[in-house]
């Protein structure tokens, strides 16, 4: 195989020449929040981390990022403001599909209905039908642009952690269908994302999107909706227990008149309710920052929201392994105590996270579900496959559970083993294939002739950070293949691997045959975690 | 393989794993839950027996007429002259109806001769004004009323509770609680429906049940088999590969075990779909998708509900009559339950099996300017099978008292739910649908 240029490193690579091997016994779980030490951030470790702060990377910036070492990798990615971005201007999107209508559209729909005049109802009619259709259209044109943005990304802690908080502010357009309202609650979610928690929930008790969603945009004095009181303490910052029912009703009085009007936030002063309430140990004529301020005040705060972000950057919690969850208690307590000292800022805790032992464990690293979303700008942004169309990855992900703005219910998604089942399997290796090679279920992208996956230079890529892909031994080229694409080379399908590549017969290996050993690994079992 | 094994599909599995080389290690890691019919995977199911109190052997299968089909068009009251008002130019004529019976008020559309012959064996209830209160005309939001039995339209689907209680003792609102997140120890695919399309209806999505959806049996596999000498064959060994030194409890084992049990559904499934048809089915989606229903039971697949949908009921334009666009989707309707029905039969499993079909809403009794109808209310609801009370089974709802020029339903679609659920699957409705609702009697007695 022809040497591909690049000027070998004058100095060898750190010492973690060797994988990850097999698994230690659970006994010997590192439950430390202490930070890993520069020496033991090798290749395997910055692929860990920027499968959990992004969507895996390709083998020249897990070299990066292994020469850079620990502090300096986190650093790089958490404080993304300072990477290249593209800005999202207000009108990316059409504000004005779902607006109501105006009081002189009102006035002549009430001219018409007394009238009985069918003609002028009927045209009306269509004029809204056409404008749900529009709406509809542009929400599926938000999801490729969100998608196109998370593949493209310079920032990808930015969109992960974005993703995260629409899983956790759960809002369907199912419910709102108003595409322009979910627009700017991601937005909201985006400015906030790796910011202030708290300025979080203050701003998504003030977002239309999630007023309309939980039914508080009728929610009046002498009528309040618990809806999102309820939510609001249950899901989103509390959770079940800590909070009672006197609270959400409180809550929700607190909460009355905030509603929204033309795409805005409108506090109706006359719909709310000023008298006084108690809501979590907090006394007075209490509003809805109010409300926010007391939740904030309670410890079981910043440990809900610890817990969260544990599970969705590290492991389920509990996760059925008992050393597992001993290990991970203590990890919990300590961010969410960083947490409070930080008065909710997330960076410190998300900076402790990405650097400690814990976080770096063997019982953690490989062993996370991806998600559907995860599965597919991973494969592309690490094998750096075609993204082909965005479309049939949109469909593919929804077939796969994960529709980006119509999460399921304000649980949001689940995530872990509930993206996996006989029908997602076969949908998440599938859409694998389409990538690798545009074949579709039924026929063939158009486009994938043009678009071929490109094998060959990611095997010479991958000599970057694993330098035995730059042997002649095929074991050697397949442990660097295996450990890069899953994390180990000693997977139970290795000998069949093998053996594909064998009966490929002698010499270098070839676009073809890189391109089905590939397609053979995006099948099995360890590809489906990252 | 001998087609016999596939009469004992636990020993065709098991037989499988001999083959291949497999030891049985654990029972509850390597047999593939999907098609034995018992979520928790215990190895006696596994051998062909059963678990003591459950009844195995019935099969529920949904038919879903997506749209809003046209009730007063498919069950006519030809004897209510506010009909044939309010329908000028769409009512069916007197003449033309299929009678059932001479005291019967309505009559079956001409283009369900399909269901006039099952009808006259004794094979179908019909019950009208289905409906729910507060009728929701959103399509979207009224099919996630009828999924999830709940006028909210939220949670899991109601079949999907079925399986998270037969598999886990769950109902409705104990599930998915935030503060139980751990993952299940069993595989996601366990003991689930089956349905025919893209996605899986939410009917059948529960919290710890999952159900599998295909569009067609050649979509339930890998795509990459074909992409190059000895892929397939690599992927096969692949599919097969036991899970050694893994720790059992890890994700990792976890996907092993669901990889496991997708190939050997696929395979299965495959083989059974696979099958010629025992009787001539007619053409249409529909009629395809029952006729892979029939191979599956004829099969021995253990499944206990299927799923499956046909689409353009939402005839705002250009309905016809007693001919044209609904009469075509009419005559596809009857034509498949028909063929699907012979099937069985000549397999020795139409007791087993009792069909019901719905739509989200009916349609308003007027016709509208443009020779079609609009999102309505109640409608009629049918179930088949020699298990069904046969007939037509509630009245028809009145014509002169409407509710804003739709009909007021009667019966609310969850006391339907609750005699299927109760009466044919044995299970405990109130728990499932959270709540006590009139059951409306589809099954006979014994």
């Amino acid at each position: 195989m022809p040497e591909s240029g690049a000027s070998v490193p004058p100095t060898p690579a750190p010492a973690r020449a060797k994988g990850v091997g097999p698994r230690q016994p659970d006994n010997a779980v590192s439950n430390s929040l202490d930070p890993i030490r520069p020496d033991e951030f090798g290749i395997d470790e910055a692929r860990h981390l920027i499968n959990r702060a992004g969507f895996g990377g390709s083998p020249g910036q897990l070299r990066t990022l292994a020469d850079w070492g620990p502090e300096k990798s986190v650093d790089y990615l958490l404080n993304y403001e300072q990477a290249p971005g593209e800005a999202i201007a207000d009108d990316a999107f059409d504000a004005d599909i779902m607006r109501p209508p105006s009081a002189e559209e009102r006035q002549a729909q009430r001219r018409a209905a007394a009238a009985r005049d069918e003609e002028t109802l009927a045209q009306i009619r269509v004029r809204r039908q056409n404008a749900e259709q529009a709406d509809r259209e542009q929400v599926r044109a938000m999801q490729r642009w969100w998608l196109k943005r998370m593949i493209e990304s310079g920032r990808p802690l930015e969109e992960k952690l974005t993703l995260f908080w629409h899983g956790h502010f759960a809002t369907s357009y199912r419910t709102v269908e108003d595409s322009y309202l979910l627009f700017r609650q991601h937005r909201l979610f985006r400015a906030h994302a790796a910011g202030n928690f708290g300025e979080l929930l203050f701003g998504i008790i003030r977002d239309p999107a999630m007023i309309n969603y939980l039914d508080n945009n009728d929610s009046r004095k002498g009528k309040p909706n618990e809806n999102l009181a309820r939510e609001l303490m249950e899901l989103f910052s509390l959770g079940v227990g800590n909070y009672t029912e006197q609270d959400i009703k409180e809550g929700a009085r607190a909460l009355t008149g905030y509603t929204y009007r033309d795409n805005e936030f409108a506090f109706d002063r006359a719909n709310h309710d000023g008298g006084n309430k108690a809501i979590l140990g907090r006394v007075g004529s209490l509003d809805g920052e109010d409300f926010v301020r007391a939740i904030l005040e309670k410890r079981e705060c910043a440990r809900f929201i610890a817990t969260k972000l544990y599970r969705f950057f590290a492991h389920d919690h509990p996760s059925g392994r008992a050393a597992l969850d001993r290990a991970a208690e203590p990890v919990i307590k300590g961010l969410a105590d960083t947490l409070l000292r930080s008065r909710y800022e997330l960076k410190p805790v998300l900076r402790r996270l990405f650097l400690s032992r814990h976080f770096y464990d063997r019982a953690i690293r490989d062993q996370q579900v991806k998600s559907p979303v995860q599965l597919l700008v991973g494969t592309i942004r690490s094998l750096n496959t075609p993204a082909r169309d965005l479309k049939t990855l949109l469909d593919a992900a929804n077939m796969m559970g994960q529709s980006l703005f119509f999460p399921p219910s304000v649980k949001g998604w689940d995530g872990g083993r509930s993206w996996i089942n006989t029908s997602t399997l076969f949908v998440r290796q599938n859409t694998l294939v389409y990538l690798l090679t545009g074949k579709r279920p039924q026929g063939k992208d158009p486009l994938a002739d043009d678009e071929p996956f490109d094998g060959v230079s990611l095997l010479e890529q991958l000599g970057l950070a694993y330098p035995e892909a730059r042997e002649t031994d095929l074991d050697a080229r397949l442990d660097a293949v295996l450990r890069f694409t899953v994390g180990r080379a000693d997977v139970p399908a290795r000998d069949t691997l093998r053996a594909f590549l064998a009966s490929r017969g002698p010499g270098p290996l070839d676009a073809p045959t890189l391109t089905h050993l590939i397609l053979l690994i995006s099948a099995i079992p360890e590809y489906q975690l990252c | 393989m001998a087609n016999h094994d596939l009469d004992n599909l636990a020993a065709f599995t098991r037989r499988q794993f001999l083959l291949s080389g497999l030891t049985l290690a654990s029972a509850s890691v390597t047999i593939p839950q999907f098609l034995s019919g018992t979520a928790l995977g215990l190895p006696s199911s596994a051998w062909g027996g059963s678990i003591p109190g459950v009844n195995e052997d019935r099969i529920l299968v949904v038919v879903q007429l997506a749209g809003g089909n046209d009730g007063l068009n498919t069950v006519v009251p030809f004897s209510m002259p506010e009909y044939y008002r309010a329908r000028p130019g769409i009512g069916v004529p007197e003449g033309k109806v299929l009678r059932l019976g001479k005291a019967s008020e309505v009559g079956l559309h001409p283009a369900l001769a399909g269901v006039k012959d099952l009808y006259d064996e004794g094979l179908v209830g019909i019950v009208q004004g289905v409906g729910y209160p507060n009728p929701n005309r959103s399509h979207f939001k009224s099919m996630d009323i009828w999924h999830t039995a709940d006028t909210t339209g939220t949670g899991e689907g109601w079949l999907g509770r079925f399986f998270d209680s037969e598999c886990c003792g769950f109902g409705k609102g104990e599930s998915g609680r935030v503060e139980s997140p751990a993952p299940s120890p069993q595989p996601q695919g366990g003991g689930g429906g089956i349905a025919i399309g893209r996605e899986a209806p939410l009917a059948l999505q529960g919290v710890k049940v999952k159900p599998v959806a295909f569009e067609s049996a050649d979509l339930f596999r890998w795509t990459g088999a074909n992409a190059g000498p000895g892929v397939g064959d690599a992927y096969a060994a692949i599919a097969r590969q036991e899970a050694a030194g893994l720790d059992p409890d890890s994700n990792a084992a976890f996907l092993h075990r669901t990889a496991l049990d997708a190939q050997v559904s696929s395979e299965t499934i495959r083989k059974a779909v696979a099958t010629a048809p025992r009787v001539p089915y007619p053409g249409g989606d529909l009629s395809r998708q029952l006729q892979m229903v029939a191979s599956m039971i004829a099969a021995g697949l253990k499944t206990r509900v299927y799923y499956v949908t046909m689409g353009g009921f939402d005839t705002h334009a250009g309905q016809g009559g007693e001919n044209g666009r609904h009469a075509t989707l009419l005559q596809q309707f009857g034509g498949a339950l028909r063929a699907f029905y012979r099937d069985l039969k000549t397999q020795g499993n139409d007791g087993r099996v009792l069909t019901m079909s719905f739509s989200e809403f009916g349609r308003r009794v007027s016709q509208n300017a443009s020779q079609g109808t609009d999102h309505g209310t109640a409608a009629p609801l049918m179930v088949f099978g020699p298990m069904v009370k046969p007939g037509v089974l509630t009245d028809h709802p009145s014509l002169k008292d409407l509710d804003s020029g739709d009909l007021k339903f009667t019966h609310d679609f969850r006391g339907v739910y609750t005699s299927v659920l109760s009466d044919w699957l044995s299970a405990d409705a109130r728990k499932i649908l959270d709540g006590q609702f009139r059951a409306v009697p589809v099954v006979k007695r014994a």
